[in-house]
């Protein structure tokens, strides 16, 4: 059909007979994507008289906003933290599986290492992408899930906290702060998140620092009390790691980080939101649900994946471990602990729903809006507004994926 | 007249819908004769719209080679202002069914020159060959488009000041805030309707019944502008009950005297 549109050229694509996520509730509308991104139809049919040059029928299915993972630490056998000969190549495969879960934006997570490792990893894992939220809005490699940054887990955490971090590697800041970063990252140019230990002294003026910079500051493997949990957050600090794990437990006189999600001394415009990771293992449901009833909108889901995820039941020898899966729990060999969780976002999400009794709505805003609210990036990502990049998950009404699109271009179907 | 009264406002909507259906149908549109339908907004056509939808929706009407005017349009709103007229058109209409953008028209409230908007408007309907079916609603004060009382007959496409009736009316879409509501509006004139082939005037609820009367049982006034299409060849009034309130009953039980040959004018078109 030839174009008709006075302002652009490109194809419009018309998603037909399905329920959009849109103002917080699935409605019945089509979606109109030009260039990647979603299209006014209104404008289209007004200003340029234009119409639709193809027609994708949903069938019915729900379109959500593509799942943003901001705590994802590898899989399919890949350790983000590993410096192996190919670590682009290594992120660029969980970049493509992770598109089967709906996921199409990330946070490669490092957890705490030696300096080298950043220096080495740190900045050849991600691409030229620079975390500045305004470029995140730049068209990214097709194909595949958009690396938005890394998420830097550690080394300035707590000893009593360190949870499965290597106890060698823990720093702190004695140097005064900016200065132990650096010299531990080596840059901050592609890091989107940093996970830290709030009572460790100078933390105050790292914590301002890079949330100025546009970094966002995470709270977790920490033993602070709810006092310095706030006075972090007064400076910047807007998340917390895998709310419940490697913190202080809830206390009714300290309640620790936990308090954050009712504490009334976090600034008015802002929002302190938290990971869960909701894989029915890691959280009791009856946790889940206290935090989401307490906080239902500063919920984000994220999956704390570990190398191993994907990989099908059995025996793995994953770096210096062995790891075997059975089902969702994977365990260090011939013992019950656990070493990590291997459940996938999507997962994450069907699980959610179930234990919390929310609705669909508030589950795929759980890993779509939230964490775009949090990283700061909700006019490209995390919603279906007018505008905003086409990362689409077509999912039916159980909420398993059916198809994911990348930029409007379908990348993954069942 | 034909005056259609029907139970309640679903029945209205369906039967204006089948009207409008089996009149494009009869007329046989094509690339070079295309249906000029004027066409209203508001509470009253939004039954007769859904229904126009689901005949669009299992084949029965096409409307690629229909033209649509629309009657008016609020001035100084933007056009994406949910209470546009354009915004409800495109949403209760436009959006669903296979009408080309080039084929719809609905005066632009923001346009540089009103009046040149208005003027123009008048020559784009001269230009399409002028309108076959006007579909139109009725205010409680008996107004056509935005014809408030006191509108000429004679009256054209052209600028209004809104009546307070209207602008208080009109504030439950506004928030109920007063300052909100737009106080003028673009509207074809009571002659620009009556130059139409053949009208349809669609009222329902006991809000319009007085107006009604005053339409049809009263003299032509300009006071109350749809009685202006007294004198107009063909005109059909569609009903429901509560709008027929304030009518005599002789009246009333003429016209539902002949609903049974007025329903043959929505019965489906033999197929061929």
């Amino acid at each position: 059909m030839p174009t008709n549109k006075s302002v652009s050229k490109a194809p419009i694509t018309q998603f037909v007979n399905c329920r959009i996520l849109r103002d917080h509730k699935l409605q019945r509308e089509d979606l109109w994507v030009r260039e990647g991104r979603i299209l006014d139809p209104e404008k289209l049919f007004f200003d340029e008289e234009g119409y639709a040059d193809q027609r994708v029928d949903c069938e019915g299915l729900i379109i959500a906003p593509g799942f943003i993972d901001v705590q994802i630490n590898g899989g399919y056998g890949i350790d983000f933290s590993q410096a192996t000969s190919n670590v682009r190549g290594g992120v660029a495969l969980v970049a493509k599986k992770i598109l089967e879960h709906g996921v199409t934006s990330f946070l490669p997570t490092l957890v705490t290492s030696p300096p080298n490792i950043y220096h080495k990893v740190g900045t050849t894992s991600t691409p030229v992408l620079s975390t500045c939220p305004f470029q995140i809005c730049k068209p990214h490699p097709p194909g595949l899930a958009l690396q938005a940054g890394c998420h830097l887990e550690g080394p300035f955490i707590s000893l009593e906290k360190k949870g499965a971090h290597p106890e060698q590697y823990l720093r702190s800041f004695q140097s005064g702060g900016m200065l132990d970063l650096i010299e531990t990252y080596g840059t901050l140019d592609n890091v989107a998140m940093v996970t830290l230990a709030p009572e460790l002294p100078n933390s105050e003026k790292v914590v301002r620092e890079l949330a100025q910079r546009g970094i966002t500051v995470s709270l977790g493997h920490s033993v602070a009390n709810l006092s310095q949990a706030e006075e972090a957050v007064q400076n910047g600090a807007s998340f917390i790691t895998h709310l419940f794990n490697a913190m202080l437990p809830f206390h009714h006189r300290d309640p620790g980080i936990v308090g954050l999600l009712t504490s009334d001394q976090v600034p008015q415009d802002r929002t302190v939101f938290y990971g869960m990771i909701a894989d029915g293992i890691h959280t009791n449901s009856a946790a889940l649900r206290i935090a989401h009833r307490a906080h239902p909108t500063g919920l984000v889901l994220v999956t704390d994946a570990i190398t191993a995820m994907g990989l099908p039941p059995g025996r793995h020898t994953l770096g210096q471990q062995v790891i075997e899966i059975q089902g969702l729990h994977a365990y260090v060999a011939g013992t019950k602990t656990l070493s990590g969780s291997i459940a996938t976002m999507d997962m994450c999400v069907r699980h959610f729903k179930q234990a919390s009794g929310c609705s669909v709505e508030q589950a795929l805003e759980a890993a779509s809006l939230h964490p775009a609210q949090l990283l700061g990036i909700t006019r490209c990502k995390g919603t279906l507004d007018y505008g905003a990049d086409a990362d689409l998950v077509l999912l039916d009404d159980a909420i398993n994926v059916r198809a994911t699109y990348i930029a409007g271009q379908e990348v993954w179907r069942k | 007249m034909k005056l259609i009264i029907l139970n309640d406002y679903d029945q209205v909507g369906e039967w204006a819908a089948k009207y409008i259906r089996n009149k494009i149908l009869r007329f046989n549109p094509g690339p070079d004769r295309f249906f000029i339908l004027g066409l209203p907004t508001g509470g009253t056509p939004l039954g007769c719209y859904k229904k126009l939808i689901e005949f669009y929706k299992k084949g029965e009407i096409s409307f690629k080679y229909v033209k649509t005017f629309n009657m008016d349009e609020y001035v100084g709103i933007p056009r994406d202002h949910p209470e546009s007229y354009h915004s409800f058109m495109w949403n209760n209409l436009f959006k669903h069914i296979d009408i080309k953008s080039e084929n719809t028209h609905i005066l632009d409230g923001n346009a540089a020159n009103l009046v040149e908007e208005c003027d123009s408007f008048e020559e784009e309907i001269k230009a399409a060959g002028g309108i076959d079916l006007f579909v139109g609603g009725i205010g409680p004060d008996g107004h056509i488009a935005f014809n408030e009382p006191g509108s000429s007959l004679l009256s054209r496409t052209r600028v209004k000041t809104l009546a307070q009736d209207t602008i208080l009316a009109n504030a439950r879409f506004f928030d109920g805030d007063l300052s909100k509501v737009p106080t003028m509006a673009l509207t074809v004139g009571v002659a620009t309707a009556m130059d139409a082939r053949e009208v349809m005037i669609l009222i329902t609820g006991v809000h319009k019944a007085f107006a009604l009367y005053k339409a049809i049982e009263e003299g032509v006034n300009h006071m109350w502008t749809v009685s202006a299409f007294q004198q107009h060849p063909q005109t059909v009034f569609v009903c429901d009950e509560d709008a027929t309130l304030e009518l005599r009953v002789k009246t009333v039980k003429y016209f539902q005297g002949m609903m049974h040959v007025h329903n043959k004018l929505v019965d489906p078109l033999p197929p061929n």
